[in-house]
């Protein structure tokens, strides 16, 4: 692994974590408002899946999507002023939370209604096979959506036609408060797949690296020809559905468990550099000390303090965010008629 | 250049004619490719342009509709049929979830060019579940426009211009018409969609209908006519948006309005016409404006009662004589 996209990884693991308690902050001071689905616990998902999706690739959301977005490099200004309401946000203050789009970087939306991703996934599918262009389609859902008819259809029609398209399952255990051997009659998500002729896995999605390595491996697939696959990525949310859940549904010990396998503390200790004894340095002989030092560069590690002036970094781009929020101006009424007639050019009918 | 066509067949050929254009367009549904649509109105297409542009779908109405809304988003031209609009009940989200409010969701910048075409309503005893109108619901949804061709000129014109736009638009087809003939001028220039028609000018009282009934509407005015009184009649065409001026226009020569739904009264098409046109039209009134509906009650199959369960052109009749003599009504 290259020490670019380890950094990468890293760092937006790291803004996604600081801007979802930062939002969970202004939603406490009521700059936001409305329902608001946070992501901590799940970064892994995001920065994985969507560090290996190509420019050209689709993603198409749910309504827990403000960490797809950041990772996909919209400006985190954009996606906080989204959640501010206010004209700079990414869909003009419209969407809110839920609704995320960005024509530029092909992010279709996010979607509220469980399941609905699916098929919008599979029409955009559609849309690149027949004329068979490289480029796949990134469809994310929760566990809750495989229950929905919605996503069988869609499986069914993706698998029947063979169309380029990733499904990712962020499992992280709830419907909402139901946990999934309460919701599903096979709790190993990924195995009702089987049934649509779409290879599925199911990989920790907690550890960075295997998510970013299972979509690269499954993109290429895809690429290849070789039609829709299925990630299940499972993961765990470290607060409730939305910040309306008081999460009374699930023991404290869980939370705790889970947060021991944190996904930013696991990717931190993992490419933090332990500086060689001496000992090591003679062992490695002469030209050891630059040799050693290579290897450390090419495996990606970094130096604690690097991680300390990533975490600044970050947290200095999550103030300038809300800055850049604050500062923008209230949607018209008059840009919300606009938006709306952007399907017709405007023309006003009546 | 007019040719006398089946509303199927100038339906058919819109989308032939689109399809032929521009190769965005491309027609998704229940067996509207090797069997040719259980309608006809696919005949062909399927031998001409291939199985990825004429695509046979499972029975997933709200899968293969929210497929329409994908493909719509990154600038196709989807033609979803729905078989009916029964089964549109099952695609209700992909359409008033997805593609009604995707454009104003994501700021503007997603235009969701879906079409959805749906037959309705009751026709040869088909049933409760098989023989309803939901136009009511759809108008409910903003976002979203609604053409309701009743000739096979507009039926070729509005799906062309429907299948050209940038907007989620439903045509809604009804059953009976699609044996329907009429001439067709394929070149002409059409209107535009929205814009309703005057079938019959008249100076004694506006008549305002749609779909099907608006040719009921033309034939109780023929018969009308033989008693003395002088029916206008409008055809609406499109249901979302509604041509008030033409309506008002009308109303403000004749001074009654009598309109004339096949959908049950209840909350239903009619109610949205009446109150927008009394609205603006309430000081050239003679007499209160009347509707006449589809009755509250899930179709029957038996075939008189299946009748008696929407408007007849005897129907219309009465209505218009008893709303153009409210002086006699009143003194009875």
């Amino acid at each position: 692994m290259e020490r670019e996209t380890m950094h990468r990884l890293l760092r937006d693991m790291l803004l996604a974590r600081v801007f979802e308690e930062r939002a969970a902050e202004e939603y406490t001071k009521r700059n936001i408002a409305g329902f608001l689905h946070l992501y901590p616990g799940e970064e892994a998902v995001a920065a994985g899946v969507l560090n290996a999706a190509s420019p050209a690739d689709y993603i198409v959301s749910t309504y827990r999507e403000h960490a797809h977005a950041l990772v996909r490099g919209v400006p985190p200004g954009k996606v906080m002023a989204e959640l501010f309401g206010r004209a700079d946000g990414m869909s003009g203050g419209m969407g809110g939370s839920m609704h995320m789009f960005d024509r530029e970087r092909r992010f279709m939306g996010g979607y509220a209604i469980v399941g609905e991703s699916c098929p919008i996934g599979v029409g955009i599918a559609y849309s690149i096979a027949m004329r068979a262009l490289p480029e796949a389609v990134i469809c994310f859902f929760g566990d809750g959506a495989v229950n929905q008819g919605a996503f069988h259809e869609a499986l069914n029609m993706a698998g029947l036609w063979h169309l380029p398209i990733l499904f990712v399952c962020e499992n992280n255990h709830y419907a909402i408060g139901t946990e999934v051997h309460r919701h599903s009659a096979v709790p190993e998500l990924y195995k009702r797949v089987a049934a649509y002729n779409i290879p599925a896995e199911k990989i920790d999605g907690m550890d960075v690296l295997k998510v970013y390595d299972a979509t690269r491996h499954a993109l290429a697939r895809i690429r290849r020809g070789g039609g829709p696959q299925f990630i299940e990525c499972e993961t765990y949310r470290y607060r409730g559905h939305s910040m309306a859940d008081p999460d009374s549904y699930r023991p404290a010990v869980e939370l705790k468990a889970y947060q021991a396998h944190d996904p930013l503390s696991a990717a931190i200790r993992n490419l933090e550099f332990r500086y060689p004894s001496p000992e090591e340095l003679a062992a490695a002989g002469p030209d050891g000390i630059s040799r050693l030092a290579q290897h450390m560069v090419d495996a990606g590690h970094v130096h604690e303090a690097e991680v300390e002036a990533l975490k600044n970094d970050v947290q200095k781009i999550v103030d300038d965010a809300v800055q850049f929020a604050a500062a923008s101006p209230p949607p018209t009424m008059d840009a919300a008629w606009r938006a709306l007639n952007c399907n017709r050019h405007q023309e006003v009918l009546i | 250049m007019a040719q006398e066509m089946l509303y199927w067949q100038a339906l058919n050929r819109a989308m032939d004619i689109e399809m032929e254009e521009d190769d965005s367009v491309f027609v998704l549904g229940e067996d509207v490719g090797l069997y040719g649509g259980s309608y006809r109105v696919t005949d062909g297409l399927y031998a001409k342009y291939g199985e990825w542009r004429v695509r046979d779908t499972p029975i997933s109405e709200g899968g293969f509709t929210g497929v329409g809304v994908g493909a719509a988003l990154v600038g196709m031209r989807p033609i979803v049929e729905i078989m009916t609009i029964n089964f549109a009940m099952l695609a209700l989200d992909s359409i008033v979830n997805g593609a009604a409010k995707i454009s104003l969701m994501s700021g503007g910048q997603f235009p969701v060019g879906l079409v959805v075409r749906v037959p309705g309503g009751a026709a040869h005893q088909l049933a409760a579940q098989h023989a309803q109108r939901l136009e009511q619901m759809f108008m409910n949804v903003p976002g979203l426009r609604i053409a309701v061709p009743s000739t096979p000129q507009d039926a070729y014109w509005q799906l062309r211009q429907a299948i050209a736009s940038d907007e989620p638009i439903v045509v809604l087809e009804h059953e009976l018409l699609y044996f329907v003939k009429g001439m067709v001028d394929i070149v002409a220039e059409p209107p535009p969609m929205h814009r309703a028609a005057v079938r019959r000018p008249g100076k004694d009282l506006t008549i305002v209908s749609y779909s099907r009934m608006a040719l009921l509407a033309q034939e109780a005015a023929a018969e009308l006519a033989k008693e003395g009184i002088d029916a206008e009649v409008i055809d609406l065409r499109s249901l979302k948006p509604i041509d008030w001026d033409t309506c008002a226009t009308s109303i403000n020569k004749t001074h009654r309005l009598l309109v004339v739904e096949e959908d049950c009264r209840f909350a239903g098409a009619g109610a949205e016409m009446l109150a927008s046109l009394t609205e603006r039209c309430f000081f050239s009134f003679d007499a209160p404006p009347q509707r006449l509906a589809g009755l509250d009650i899930p179709t029957p199959y038996n075939g008189a009662l299946e009748a008696a369960s929407i408007p007849r052109v005897a129907d219309i009749v009465d209505a218009a004589r008893t709303l153009c003599k409210p002086a006699q009504k009143a003194a009875e």
